[in-house]
């Protein structure tokens, strides 16, 4: 067991010696959480909308000023041809075309019906879902004070017998950032232990220190510990620092018990440092660390829900998210955080976590030779 | 230097492969305690691969092989624990200092820290490099890393120490300076085994054996050898196994 306090504090002496050490740990979660959280949102904020009113009637200004002034429009472009409307959609200036045709107010006022056609571009499958849905809204709403409008009746409950009012738990909101933060903590918080714990030692393999290593006559367990600790100090250090930053800067809610989280988290580095050991046993330079851990991660990371739903993928995808740790991770952290589970509702994740984690870090234990 | 007739290694028919290439071929040889052992051979003789087994960093294919009284199939872990092993590579950390270096290795060999400290102490007097304990061995010459290497391999006053081409680019008032640490060593009772390509360094050795293409084509004293080979001295010696 002493053998074990020499090698962690040798470990941490060569961590804080290396200059480009801090920086990574302090400066890499500021950055990636700043940046990323601002960019990785689904929200859509600036609809570019083409207008074509071959109507000109004040129903039809209305309907055009309803997009106007709701905040999520940008009406960048008005004229009677659709061609013209069509060349700035393919030009990617616009995301929706809007066409009113010819005698839309008096049809809506003689027949109580008319069309209007929305063209929108559907090379981005969400986005374009999200600007119909959008739309839509703004054109029933339109449509809700027209009826009142023309049939001069005061109430509305009398058109709406079911009135329907939308409560979002957990995130009443509906703030992206708050939802995508705890899932770009996981990453940050994986990558830093994976790729270090990796890359230590086939640093020590390329430099040869390992072979004077092994001639000692040191426990396989022994080192594997003294190597895997400081890496789980440095990877809850960096998720106590992100949850910092997260609750200064994007007033992230904290609702669960943050002893749960970072129980759950030294389970959790236990897979993934397991991981990184492992891939450090069948690498013998830094450069196959480096691709071998990418294709994980980047695999991982996709299939992990940061920003899918999981339930979505098709069943094969999701038996494979039975091996994928940041699954677990992603999920639990956003239960605990934004819903405040307790120990009881993440247990399925905690117990599978164990067991993989335990499979982890014996197969790494097993592969690791004490041989030059 | 302390006559023994007791063997401290025992290699009998040791026969190493790696695939079809047979790096060692029924190496038979005996090493007596506080011997100074010279292992010679050109480049890809089979020293290396040897030395490797002799210290439980690799498995052989077939034979007897004993260490300090430890077989290297069963008792790989008590075989190091008595010995001491200084490779061709560099094996110290360059991101630590002197002192960091040898605190780390002590205690790996599961040294108490009051004797480390005080070793650690005695060891830099005699190393005359007290004004440098805290400098990273980054920052050292060459010379001066293998002399601490050496150092940090005996530590823990193993009955054994391997050397795996100790003074391979160093000066020849280092190499000088390298050789007296290696009898002082084998005056307290140490066992050096030692591969060299210096011929000089040879007849520093107490007993010298010769590799070629994997097996062993000279073994005894240097005078032994030479008497043997009609050579005048060593290189003649080397040169004529060698061709």
């Amino acid at each position: 067991m002493r053998k074990i306090k020499y090698i962690l504090q040798k470990e941490f002496i060569q961590v804080f010696r290396d200059k480009t050490m801090l920086p990574m740990i302090l400066g890499v979660p500021i950055i990636q959480l700043v940046i990323l959280v601002h960019a990785a949102t689904l929200e859509m904020k600036s609809i570019d909308m083409y207008v074509i009113d071959k109507d000109l009637s004040s129903m039809s200004h209305k309907l055009i000023n309803k997009f106007d002034g709701s905040p999520f429009y940008n009406i960048n472009g008005v004229s009677f041809s659709l061609d013209k409307a069509l060349e700035t959609l393919e030009k990617n200036k616009t995301d929706v075309i809007v066409q009113i045709p010819y005698g839309f107010e008096r049809d809506l006022i003689r027949e109580n019906e008319t069309e209007v056609q929305l063209l929108i571009d559907g090379i981005n499958g969400t986005t374009a879902s999200l600007i119909n849905a959008y739309s839509s809204a703004v054109i029933s709403g339109f449509n809700r004070n027209i009826m009142v409008d023309l049939t001069q009746m005061p109430s509305v409950a009398n058109l709406e017998p079911i009135n329907i009012e939308t409560t979002y738990w957990y995130n009443p909101e509906l703030n992206y950032k708050i939802y995508m933060l705890p899932g770009i903590l996981v990453i940050l918080v994986t990558m830093i232990s994976m790729f270090l714990t990796a890359m230590n030692i086939v640093r020590e393999k390329e430099v040869g220190t390992i072979e004077q290593l092994n001639v000692t006559p040191i426990k396989k367990f022994e080192f594997i510990v003294g190597k895997l600790l400081p890496f789980m100090v440095i990877a809850l250090f960096e998720l106590a620092f992100g949850l910092a930053i997260g609750k200064f800067f994007f007033h992230i809610p904290i609702v669960g018990s943050l002893g749960l989280l970072f129980g759950f988290t030294v389970v959790y580095l236990m897979v993934v440092l397991g991981i990184g050991l492992f891939i450090s046993t069948i690498s013998s330079t830094q450069q196959q660390v480096m691709f071998i851990a990418f294709f994980f991660m980047l695999v991982f990371i996709l299939m992990s829900g940061i920003f899918t739903a999981t339930e979505s993928m098709p069943p094969w995808a999701q038996k494979v998210n039975i091996i994928n740790p940041f699954y677990y991770f992603m999920r639990v952290i956003r239960m605990i955080l934004l819903k405040g589970s307790g120990f009881r509702d993440i247990s399925y994740e905690f117990f599978s976590l164990l067991i993989y984690g335990t499979i982890m870090l014996s197969l790494a234990v097993w592969k690791y030779r004490k041989v030059a | 230097m302390i006559k023994s007739t007791e063997n401290i290694i025992e290699v009998k028919d040791l026969v190493k492969k790696f695939g079809d290439f047979v790096a060692n071929d029924h190496l038979t040889f005996e090493v007596k305690k506080g011997e100074i052992f010279g292992f010679l051979g050109a480049n890809g003789a089979g020293k290396t691969t040897a030395i490797k087994i002799l210290s439980g960093l690799s498995y052989p294919t077939s034979g007897e092989v004993n260490v300090a009284g430890y077989d290297v199939y069963k008792e790989r872990e008590k075989v190091k624990k008595n010995i001491g092993y200084m490779s061709q590579k560099f094996s110290l950390y360059e991101d630590l200092t002197v002192k960091e270096n040898i605190r780390f290795y002590g205690g790996i060999y599961g040294l108490s820290n009051k004797y480390i400290k005080e070793k650690t102490e005695s060891l830099l007097d005699r190393l005359k490099m007290r004004d440098i304990q805290n400098s990273l061995i980054s920052s050292l010459p060459l010379g001066w890393k293998q002399k601490i290497a050496f150092s940090v391999a005996i530590f823990h006053s193993p009955k054994i120490v391997f050397l795996d081409e100790p003074t391979g680019g160093v000066d020849p008032i280092t190499r000088r300076d390298f050789w007296e640490m290696i009898y002082e060593a084998s005056h307290e009772g140490i066992t050096v085994f030692v591969t060299t390509h210096y011929m000089d360094e040879a007849e520093y050795c107490g007993r010298v054996s010769i590799m070629d293409r994997g097996s062993i084509e000279g073994l005894g004293t240097p005078v032994e050898l030479k008497g043997q080979f009609n050579a005048q001295n060593m290189d003649e010696v080397f040169l004529k196994i060698a061709r």
